[in-house]
This record gives structure tokens, C-alpha cells and sequence, in this order.
């Protein structure tokens, strides 16, 4: 009997948004990077940005690929309208690929063509390039899409970008370096409901929700908020959550990251359900919220333009970046103090 | 599940915990002494690393983790066995976090990568499920936990068990390995929080006999960050006032006698034998071997499985896992923690299971040993 170590192959954790996929990308993809673009592939962020062209893309493996709320097909546009939304940029069209396993049904497939369309037109973003292939029975799980998306600047981030010019001398895109001591962190919403959702929407699961997934495309709110301007970045939680995402700006910026954590939103049930099942809602990936790193004279009418859009309406201040703290610091219920650290995978795999 | 969850809330209630802190920072100043409370389940140390219950403790009193993370304690040789077994053919159907423990050999995560069929199940019933699905496989359920688990395993044997499936029993015995820490004033230890939901299965009555000898304060607690801060605030009381006892902070789930019905059936399928705790020590009475009657059913019998207890390679080079394990030290003092034995690349059971005092500190980003009161 040979030994062998987890590391030499490939495993689910490797593809969950935490820190096994940080150290494969790092330990295996990294390579690819020339440090070509404004924001280049060793950046790591939601999306490259070249010249004034925002470009992303991401792959789509939910299971089930219906569910409470949604369908792989609404995921897979929002997915990359919002990546590249968090840049700051304004999503054009996205490119489809379509990749099917034998036996897929017609009327499902049609499904969720049409929640594409749909989606594409609330987003107002148009699917210009395709390709579609089939793989023999048992070669994957029914269906895997991916969407790659191109972006343009749009005037508002040029507006926001000037506004944080008063306190800070900022990147030209929403980037974690522009990040300052004193920012306060904001989520646009109530969180863990897309895991929920989705694991709710399992056979075998053993617990029934209501809860529906959040996926919505963020683009429209987010050229809403920087036309109020001082946002210094922005990042949907998908995998991982807040806390990877948190996690991610602390070490990117330097900075220490407090919250609290009676001021984060959790709806009743996604609490209930996350308590049943032994994790952390702060790992739990969400498909409809944005956290946003906000200039403190700012915060009063973000909020009241978060509060007054449907997107936004449980949107809350959950804490501030300091420099006299290290990495992510929750004040918990009971007033004690402990790190969020970042999750080794997402507690809910194959979400999105 | 709403009405659970507005039950919940006052075990989390800012209110009181400030309240409780208060009066466990009063009694503290009283006592004046260091006081070292143990407790000995992995949920309990979630909780107070979860929750930050630490860092709300006056100067001398600390809490440390004992042994209670089933994960940590189950043998090295048992995982190797059961990953050898996985690839002979056999179907290894066990809990996510024991998928992932390293034996001397290699995890059974690592044997399925080598094409061992090993599945991760939530408890006894699915290995009884898929077993009785595929008739025409051996499937084998590595039964590892505490006395919590083992009555499920022992109701599913005397409802009857398909052909195909056999047992590696590696249950542990709470009362036996907390009594015998109780006993022991190597640690130093002065009262115990007792695992909450183990209690609740075995009641406090198992307790007694080792009480009487020890007379250290002993109060059975929850898992909920207000509950533990009650069991600290209660166990200085009882220093307090010079009289230890055991009590039950946990009075909405633990009884005296406990669930004398989980009881029954594990004494009619198990009996209590020498168990040994990983890297620590062979504990009395603390493992379970199944009856003559199921003698049919132990993979040990049906595999020709030798009974071994410690091994040559407990652990790799250098790692201190069995200190941790019996709080003898915290993770930071281990030369591996965070170094080479990381979350996502563990070398030890203690930074693999959820349960594990290392794996809770990790996660949490805890990078300094807690501040001794005794040392």
C-alpha cells in the first residue's frame, strides 16, 4: 500500500471559493500571469480590466440547476454581470458556452435559454457569441455553463473614482487598494440566503426552507451607488462569503477589518437553517449582494439610496477598517472578541 | 424552527452574558486563586473560540480543552484499517471529518483518491440504506464517536442489519475518560465542564463514583456562549462556598439519569472495555466491544482485524497532537500548527476534525497560546 497526500490530486475543496482554491490558483495558475492590464490576472480579483475593457468569466455547476428562486441560467448572467460590476464597470454582452451531457432533456434545456433571456434583458447586457457541446452519459453532471463578459467604464465610476480623490489617492477602477482606515463596510442585504436556497432545494437534504435564492444582477445598483460616489470597492460574497471576502481585503489592503455581529443581516430562517446544519453563515455564498468599502462622509446617503432600491433594502453598516487591528476582528453577540478567518471551502459546495 | 430560534436568543443575549461576566469577574477577585476549568468536547471549545468567551475571563481563570473530539482520539491503526479495507473493495461509509484523519499510512480521503470506495454519510441509518440499495457489495461502517453516536448504531443492530454490512467499533466512553482525568491531578486541573449532550445520553449518575474520589467541581453545561459563561460563573461559585458538587447547568436537556432508553439498548449490544485514546493513553472502561451475540457483524472477526493500540508512527515528525488532545498544551505550542499542519493541509487529527482543538484555533486565526494562570 502506497501512501499518497490529499495535495497531489484534485478534490471539491479545491473548487470552494476558499483557502484550498487560493493556494491551487496560487500554487498552479499563477504562472499564467504577465501582469498585462490596469488590473492584471496576479491581482485576483473579480474581473481583468484592459485599457477601459472590463473582462471576466466563470463557470456555472449548480446542483440542482433548479431552484428556489432561480436556475443555472439566471446564475450564470448574474454571475458575471456582477463580477464585473464590483469592478466598477459596466457590463455590455457576455458570450455563452454551453456544455451538455447525453440524454439532457429539450424542455430544460429550453428552460433555461429563456431565464437567460430574461435575465440578460433585466441586466441589460445582450448574449453576442455562443458554443454548445455534448459529452457522453456519466462525463458530468447534466449541464455546465460558463459566461464570459465584456465591460466599458461608465461615467459614475468616474464620478466616484473624483470623490475619493478628497480623503485618498485612488486607483482608477474599484480596486482593494483604495481602501483607507475609517472606511465603513457595508452589506447590501441579508446573507446566506443563495445557500440556503439551493441546499433547501436538494433531495435528501433532510430540512425544508422557503427561503429563495437572492441571484440578481447588481450592475444597475452599483451605477446608482457610485453616482453617489465615495465607494472605494466593492465584491459580491459568492463562495466563501463575507468572510473570504473580508479576508481578501484585509490582506490586500494591509488593513485590519472590525464587525459586528449583531449589525450583520441574516434573515430569520437562513439563521435557523445554518444553526440545523452546524455552519457559518458568514461562509455561505450569496448571488444578489455586494459588500461595499465606503468613505465615512459618504455612508448616510448610500444607505438611503441602498434602502430605497429593492436590492438594497436590509442593506447595513456591519463594521469599519482600522489600522491598529490585524486581519478580520468580529465583536461577537456575547461582547467577545474573535478573527473571521477564511474558510478552507465553501460549507455548501456546488452553489453556483 | 422559528420558535426555536426566539428561544435561542436569550442564550445569546448581550444582556446577560455582560451581567454574568460581571459576576464571574467579582467571585474571581474573591477566590483570588488561579482556577483551570477542562472541558472536554470539541463543540464546547467551538463555543468559546466562536464566541470570544476568553477574552471575557478575569486574569485567573482559564479554560482548557480536554479530550472530546472523537475525530482526535479515534486510533491511527483503526484508519489505517479501515482504509486498507476501502481498498480491498470494501465500501467504507463513515462521517466527513474521519474521512480526512491520517492513520500512520494515509486517510481514507487519500485511499478513495487511489479508487477505494469511501462514502461520506451523516449516520448509521445511510450505510444501512445504501448496504441493503447494493446487495451485491461488503459495505462497512466505521463507527466512530462518543456514547452520543453509539445508541443509533446499537438500534440499528438489534432492528437487524443487512448481510452485507459488518462494524469497526471505535467508540469512546465520556464518563470513563473525563472520570479518569478527574482522577488524575497531573493536569492540575481544579473543575470540569461536561459535554452537554453526552450527558444527556449517559446522565451525571456515571459521574458520581469518580466524583466522590476527585470532589472537583463537575456542572454539566450547554453549548450556547451563555451557558458556558453560567457553568464558569457556577463552578466558582462552588469554590467559593468550599462545597464542589456535580450540577447541571444544562437542566433543558441533561437529567440525572439520563436517556435510559439509549442506555438499555447500548448495553445490550456493547459492552464497556480498555479503550486507548490516540497518542494519549489506554483509558479503563472507556471503549466499546460488541456482544457476543454481534460478534458476526465486528469487521475486526469478519476482516481478521488484529486488536492493536498504539503504534510505532502515532503521529508525524514533531507534531504534539496528543498534548493538545489532553490540554496539556495549546496548538501555538506545537512546532507544526500553522506551519506545515494547516487547515487545508492538516497532519494531525486535531487540525482535520471540526471537533479539533487545532482546527477551531486555526480557523479562528489564533496565533498566541491563551494566557496561563498556572504553568
Amino acid at each position: 500500500m502506497g501512501t499518497v497526500n490529499s495535495r497531489d490530486v484534485i478534490t471539491l475543496l479545491h473548487g470552494a471559493g476558499g483557502s484550498y482554491m487560493h493556494t491551487l490558483i496560487r500554487e498552479v495558475f499563477i504562472r499564467l500571469s504577465d501582469g498585462f492590464g490596469e488590473v492584471p490576472l496576479d491581482l485576483m480579483d473579480d474581473a481583468a480590466v484592459i485599457g477601459n475593457t472590463v473582462f471576466t468569466t466563470d463557470s456555472f455547476v449548480i446542483r440542482p440547476i433548479f431552484f428556489k428562486g432561480g436556475d443555472i441560467g439566471r446564475l450564470s448572467v448574474t454571475g458575471t454581470v456582477n463580477d464585473i460590476a464590483m469592478m466598477g464597470g459596466e457590463p455590455i454582452a457576455l458570450s455563452l458556452g454551453v456544455i451538455l451531457e447525453e440524454g439532457f432533456p429539450k424542455s430544460d434545456l429550453e428552460r433555461i435559454v429563456d431565464s437567460i433571456r430574461d435575465t440578460a434583458k433585466e441586466a441589460k447586457v445582450h448574449i453576442v457569441t455562443g458554443d454548445t457541446k455534448v459529452m457522453e452519459r456519466g462525463s458530468l453532471d447534466r449541464i455546465v455553463i460558463n459566461t464570459s463578459g465584456l465591460g466599458v467604464r461608465p461615467k459614475e465610476l468616474d464620478h466616484d473614482i473624483e470623490t475619493l480623490r478628497k480623503t485618498r489617492q485612488p486607483r482608477d477602477w474599484l480596486v482593494p487598494l483604495n481602501i483607507r482606515p475609517g472606511d465603513k463596510v457595508i452589506v447590501t442585504g441579508t446573507v446566506g440566503d443563495h445557500a440556503v436556497a439551493v441546499l433547501s432545494s436538494r433531495e435528501g437534504v433532510g430540512f425544508e426552507s422557503n427561503i429563495t435564492s437572492d441571484v440578481a444582477p447588481l450592475n444597475g445598483l452599483m451605477l446608482n451607488l457610485m453616482e453617489v460616489g465615495g465607494i472605494a470597492d466593492a465584491k459580491d460574497p459568492t463562495r466563501g462569503g463575507v468572510a473570504d471576502l473580508l479576508q481578501d481585503w484585509s490582506e490586500k489592503s494591509g488593513l485590519g477589518i472590525y464587525i459586528r455581529e449583531s449589525e450583520i443581516p441574516v434573515k430569520d430562517e437562513v439563521r435557523a437553517a445554518v444553526e440545523f446544519l452546524g455552519i457559518d453563515v458568514l461562509e455561505l455564498g450569496n448571488e444578489g449582494k455586494a459588500v461595499l468599502a465606503v468613505s465615512p462622509e459618504y455612508v448616510r446617503d448610500i444607505m438611503a439610496v441602498l434602502h430605497s432600491h429593492p436590492l438594497g433594502k436590509n442593506a447595513a453598516v456591519i463594521g469599519e477598517v482600522r489600522k491598529d487591528i490585524e486581519g478580520v476582528v468580529m465583536e461577537t453577540v456575547v461582547g467577545g472578541e474573535r478573527y473571521v478567518g477564511r474558510p478552507l471551502g465553501d460549507p455548501v459546495p456546488r452553489i453556483c | 424552527m422559528s420558535e426555536y430560534l426566539s428561544i435561542l436568543k436569550y442564550y445569546r443575549d448581550p444582556n446577560l452574558a455582560k451581567a454574568l461576566r460581571f459576576k464571574i469577574a467579582e467571585l474571581a477577585k474573591k477566590i483570588e486563586e488561579n482556577i483551570m476549568i477542562m472541558h472536554v468536547c470539541g463543540s464546547h471549545e467551538w463555543t468559546i473560540t466562536h464566541y470570544g468567551i476568553r477574552s471575557l475571563l478575569p486574569e485567573n481563570v482559564e479554560v482548557r480543552a480536554g479530550p472530546g473530539c472523537p475525530v482526535c482520539i479515534t486510533p491511527a491503526t483503526d484508519i489505517d484499517d479501515a482504509a486498507k479495507l476501502a481498498l480491498d473493495g470494501v465500501v467504507v461509509a463513515t462521517y466527513g471529518d474521519m474521512t480526512r484523519a491520517r492513520g500512520t499510512r494515509m486517510s481514507l480521503e487519500e485511499a478513495r483518491a487511489l479508487g477505494g470506495d469511501v462514502r461520506v454519510i451523516y449516520g448509521v441509518q445511510d450505510a444501512v440504506r445504501m448496504a441493503r440499495r447494493e446487495p451485491n457489495k461488503d459495505f462497512l461502517f466505521f463507527a466512530v464517536g462518543m456514547d452520543t453516536t453509539a445508541p443509533a448504531t446499537a438500534f440499528e443492530m438489534i432492528k437487524g442489519v443487512p448481510e452485507n454490512l459488518s462494524f469497526l467499533v471505535s467508540y469512546r466512553y465520556t464518563p470513563a475518560i473525563q472520570g479518569s482525568v478527574m482522577e488524575s491531578n497531573v493536569l492540575g486541573i481544579d473543575a470540569f465542564i461536561s459535554a452537554g449532550h453526552s450527558v444527556t445520553v449517559t446522565g451525571l449518575k456515571p459521574y458520581y463514583e469518580y466524583f466522590l474520589k476527585s470532589k472537583k467541581p463537575m456542572v454539566a453545561t450547554g453549548f450556547e456562549p451563555i451557558d458556558v459563561l453560567m457553568a464558569i460563573y457556577m463552578i466558582l461559585k462552588q469554590i467559593d462556598e468550599g462545597r464542589p458538587r456535580i450540577e447541571n447547568e444544562y437542566t433543558r436537556s441533561v437529567t440525572w439519569e439520563g436517556n435510559v432508553k439509549a442506555q438499555e439498548v447500548m448495553d445490550r449490544v456493547f459492552d464497556l472495555e480498555d479503550g486507548y485514546v490516540r497518542g494519549v493513553a489506554v483509558f479503563p472502561r472507556a471503549g466499546f466491544r460488541l456482544k457476543e451475540e454481534f460478534r458476526g457483524k465486528d469487521a475486526r472477526a469478519q476482516y481478521g482485524i488484529r486488536d492493536r493500540t498504539k503504534t510505532q508512527d502515532e503521529y508525524v515528525a514533531g507534531a504534539r497532537c496528543g498534548e493538545v488532545v489532553m490540554g496539556l498544551i495549546d496548538p501555538p505550542e506545537c512546532p507544526l500548527y500553522r506551519k506545515t499542519c494547516k487547515p487545508e493541509d492538516p497532519k494531525g487529527a486535531p487540525m482535520v476534525s471540526q471537533e479539533g482543538t487545532c482546527w477551531i484555533w486555526a480557523t479562528h486565526r489564533i496565533v498566541n497560546v491563551s494566557p496561563r494562570c498556572r504553568r
